[in-house]
C-alpha cells in the first residue's frame, strides 16, 4: 500500500481511532489470520474495563503475534523473543496501579519463554498474558513448535510431529495460575468477555486464543483456508467451564475443550508479596537492624 | 517515606570496613537504584543479598528471577517505569543477558549490569579471579554497538563506579557494566560514603513537548532523545527492530544506518565525558604499565619497585574500558619505549593497546590466566626480563 493510500484510509472514521498507532495499519498478518480479529477484541475489551488508557502496557515478546503491542496506541513494548513476561514484570512493578497485559504466541511465551512463563504462574504476578496459539512458528515460515498436535505436518515435521504438544491451560494451572481461560478466535464475544475479566483480575491471568493460521499451519494440515480452520474450530469446540484442566489437551481431531477453567481471588500476588516485605523491612530498619 | 515514582537515593553516610560487592550496591542505592532483577551466583551473589534487605527498605523492590535472562529483562522493563534498575553476575550469566543487553542498546534504555568477574571459559574458576569479560562486555550481543564499561580497584572505587554507572546511564541512555572482579569483589577494605548532599546524580532527559506529535527517537544535539516512561501519556513505544524516530519499525538500509549511527556516534562523540584514567609516575616514564581492576594494585606497586631499582616505569589505570582511550595511549606511546599490560586474561586489552599502539611502541602482555592475580615483583621481573 503507498503513503497516498494509507493516508485516505486513515482519513476515514473508524471506531478503533485513537486505539490503534496512526501509520503502522496496515499490519503484517495475512488474509484468513486471526491476529486482526484479536487485536481488535483486545482494544474492545479495555474499552470495557474503563481503565485510563495511560495505566495501560502492552509488551510482546517476537513472532507474528508479538507484532500486536506495536500497533497498540498504548504505552507498548516489543521485547526480545521469550523474554515479554519478565520484561512485564519489572515494568508492572514500578506502578501497581499499571495494568500490564503481556500478548505473544505459543512459541514465544511456551517455549523460548517457557521458563518465565511457569514461573511468572507461580508467582502469581500481577500481569496478564494473552497467547495466542495457532500452534507453530508462523513467521519464521512454520516450524513445528511446543503446541504442535501428534500427527501435525510442518516444515521441520515434514514426516509428521511425533512429540506430545503442551497442554497450555494445565501447564499454567499446575504452576499457580488464578485466572486460566481458552476459546477460539472464532468466538470473539467469550473472548472479549474473558479478556475483560483476565485484565481486571488481581494476580496472574492466562487467555489461550486458538487462532487461525492458514498460510504455515493450514496449507500443510488440509486446512488451506483461515475459514476451513475457523470452521474445525467450530464443529470442534465444546465449552466445559470449571473442567479439570487435566482434560483441556488438544489432538489432531478430537474435542477443542473451551471455557473458563480457573478463577481464584485469594492469593496474593507478587506485588501483594512485594509490599509486604517492604513493610516488614521498613518495621526491621526502624528498630534498627 | 517518598512517593513511589521517585528514584530516592538511599545514602547511608559513614565510614564502613567492607566488601567492594557490598559497596558497589552501596553505590547503586546512593545512585537511586529502586529495582534489583538478579540470578544468583558466585562470585556476585552478595551484591543480590544486599540489595534484598535494603532495597525493600527504600520502596524499592528486590526480585530473584528464574535466570538471568529474566533477571536483565526484568530490569529493562523497570527501567521503562522509570525506576533506576540494575542486576549482578558473573561471567556465565553475563553470557545469558548478552541478547538483552542488546535490546537496551536498541531501544536506548539506561540500566546497571554488575559483572563480578571470574575464570572461564565455561564454569571455570568460580570462586576465583579473572578479567576474562572485558571483550564478551565489548562485542557479545549480536550486531554492532558502541557500550560503556567501568572498571573499580577498590572498595572505595565499587562504591563511587557505581554512581557513575547510573550517572552515565541515565545521561546516554545505555546499559552500562561495572567489570568488577572476584577479588575486588570479596575483599574489604575501608569505605567511605559521603553525605548525601555530596553525591552527584544525574537523571535521565524528560520530553517538554506535548505527547501529541513527539517523537520518541528524535534526538537532541546531544545525539541523545529525550525519555518519557510507561504512564505518563505518551505512549511509549519500543522495539529491537530498526525504527525511525517516531520509534516504528523501518526495516531498510536507510533507517539502519540514520539509527546505528546515531546509536554509535552518541558514545564516540562523547568520549571526553565518559572516559575517565587515572596515571602515575608518566612525564618522565621511558616504560608504562598499562592495568585495570584488581591487577592494577599489582601494577602500581611494581612501578614504585622499579622506580627504586631506577627504571623509568609510569602507570596508566583503565577505570573507564569502554570505550577505550585510544588518543590517549597513542599519545603514551609516541614517548615511551615499551608498554606492559598486566591484566588476568590472554590478551584482551593487550591486543587494543597493540590496534591503538601501531607499532609506536612495543607492547608486551604481562598476562595471568586465572585464578591468581600478579605480585608487583613479579611484574617487575617481568618487565627487566623483556628488556635484556
Amino acid at each position: 500500500m503507498t503513503e497516498e493510500e494509507i493516508g485516505l484510509l486513515e482519513a476515514e472514521e473508524h471506531p478503533l481511532d485513537g486505539y490503534l498507532r496512526k501509520g503502522r495499519i496496515p499490519h503484517i498478518w495475512c488474509p484468513g489470520c486471526s491476529l486482526g480479529s484479536v487485536m481488535t477484541v483486545i482494544i474492545e475489551a479495555i474499552k470495557e474495563t474503563d481503565i485510563d488508557p495511560k495505566n495501560i502496557s502492552v509488551i510482546s515478546g517476537i513472532g507474528c503475534t508479538g507484532r500486536t503491542a506495536g500497533y497498540l496506541n498504548f504505552d507498548s513494548f516489543h521485547t526480545t523473543h521469550g523474554r515479554a513476561i519478565p520484561f512485564a514484570i519489572g515494568l508492572g512493578l514500578t506502578d501497581p496501579n499499571r495494568k500490564i497485559i503481556v500478548i505473544s504466541g505459543d512459541g514465544d511465551l511456551a517455549s523460548i519463554g517457557g521458563n518465565h512463563l511457569i514461573h511468572a504462574a507461580r508467582r502469581n504476578a500481577d500481569i496478564t498474558v494473552i497467547c495466542v496459539n495457532n500452534f507453530q512458528y508462523g513467521m519464521t515460515g512454520g516450524q513445528v513448535g511446543p503446541t504442535s498436535y501428534k500427527g501435525q505436518f510442518q516444515t521441520t515435521a515434514p514426516y509428521s510431529n511425533l512429540e506430545e504438544p503442551f497442554n497450555l491451560p494445565e501447564l499454567v494451572k499446575s504452576c499457580g495460575a488464578t485466572y486460566i481461560a481458552r476459546w477460539t478466535a472464532l468466538d470473539v464475544r467469550r473472548v472479549k468477555e474473558s479478556f475483560v475479566e483476565a485484565i481486571n483480575h488481581k494476580g496472574f491471568s492466562f487467555v489461550e486464543v486458538l487462532g487461525a493460521c492458514p498460510t504455515t499451519y493450514g496449507r500443510r494440515n488440509q486446512l488451506r483456508e483461515g475459514i476451513a480452520i475457523l470452521e474445525s474450530f467450530k464443529e470442534r469446540a465444546v465449552i466445559e467451564h470449571g473442567i479439570d484442566t487435566e482434560k483441556v489437551a488438544i489432538s489432531k481431531e478430537g474435542p477443542i475443550i473451551v471455557g473458563k477453567f480457573v478463577d481464584i481471588h485469594d492469593k496474593p500476588t507478587l506485588t501483594d508479596n512485594l509490599l509486604s516485605i517492604q513493610r516488614m523491612a521498613t518495621a526491621s530498619k526502624d528498630k534498627g537492624a | 517515606m517518598s512517593d513511589n515514582k521517585e528514584n530516592t537515593p538511599m545514602v547511608n553516610t559513614g565510614e564502613y570496613f567492607t566488601s567492594g560487592n557490598l559497596a558497589v550496591a552501596e553505590g547503586s542505592l546512593a545512585a537511586g537504584c529502586k529495582f534489583f532483577g538478579g540470578y544468583p551466583i558466585t562470585p556476585s551473589s552478595e551484591v543480590a543479598e544486599h540489595m534484598s534487605i535494603k532495597l525493600p527498605q527504600t520502596k524499592g523492590h528486590f526480585v530473584q528471577f528464574e535466570d538471568e535472562i529474566a533477571s536483565i529483562a526484568s530490569i529493562l522493563g523497570a527501567s521503562w517505569g522509570g525506576w533506576k534498575s540494575m542486576t549482578a553476575t558473573s561471567g556465565p550469566g553475563y553470557s545469558l543477558m548478552l541478547e538483552n543487553i542488546g535490546l537496551g542498546i536498541m531501544t536506548e534504555t539506561p540500566c546497571v549490569i554488575v559483572n563480578v568477574q571470574r575464570a572461564g571459559p565455561s564454569t571455570g574458576l568460580p570462586t576465583l579471579v579473572g578479567q576474562q569479560d572485558i571483550q564478551q562486555a565489548r562485542w557479545g550481543s549480536h550486531g554492532d554497538y558502541e557500550i560503556i564499561a567501568l572498571s573499580p580497584n577498590s572498595v572505595q572505587e565499587c562504591f563511587d563506579l557505581a554512581i557513575t554507572a547510573f550517572n552515565l546511564a541515565e545521561e546516554f541512555r545505555v546499559p552500562v557494566t561495572i567489570l568488577m572482579d572476584e577479588t575486588i569483589g570479596h575483599m574489604s577494605e575501608k569505605l567511605v560514603i559521603p553525605e548525601k548532599e555530596k553525591i552527584e546524580i544525574v537523571n535521565r532527559k524528560k520530553p517538554t513537548d506535548e505527547a501529541d506529535g513527539h517523537l520518541p527517537y528524535k534526538a537532541d544535539e546531544d545525539l541523545i532523545p529525550p525519555m518519557a516512561v510507561a504512564g505518563e501519556g505518551y505512549n511509549v513505544i519500543t522495539t529491537g527492530l530498526t525504527h525511525d524516530e517516531r520509534g516504528y519499525p523501518a526495516l531498510e538500509a536507510d533507517a539502519q544506518k540514520v539509527l546505528l549511527t546515531r546509536l554509535l556516534d552518541k558514545i564516540r562523540k562523547n568520549k571526553d565525558k565518559i572516559i575517565r584514567l587515572e596515571e602515575y609516575m608518566l612525564d618522565d616514564a621511558e616504560f608504562v604499565i598499562i592495568s585495570f581492576g584488581i591487577s592494577s594494585r599489582a601494577a602500581k606497586g611494581a612501578v614504585n619497585l622499579a622506580r627504586e631499582k631506577g627504571l623509568k616505569v609510569g602507570y596508566l589505570r583503565l577505570i573507564t574500558i569502554w570505550p577505550f582511550p585510544d588518543e590517549r595511549i597513542a599519545q603514551i606511546a609516541e614517548k615511551v619505549k615499551a608498554i606492559f599490560i598486566a591484566e588476568i586474561n590472554s590478551g584482551q586489552v593487550t591486543k587494543e593497546v597493540q590496534r591503538v599502539v601501531k607499532g609506536e611502541a612495543e607492547v608486551h602482555g604481562l598476562l595471568k590466566l586465572g585464578g591468581a592475580i600478579h605480585t608487583p615483583s613479579e611484574i617487575v621481573e617481568e618487565i627487566e626480563r623483556r628488556l635484556k
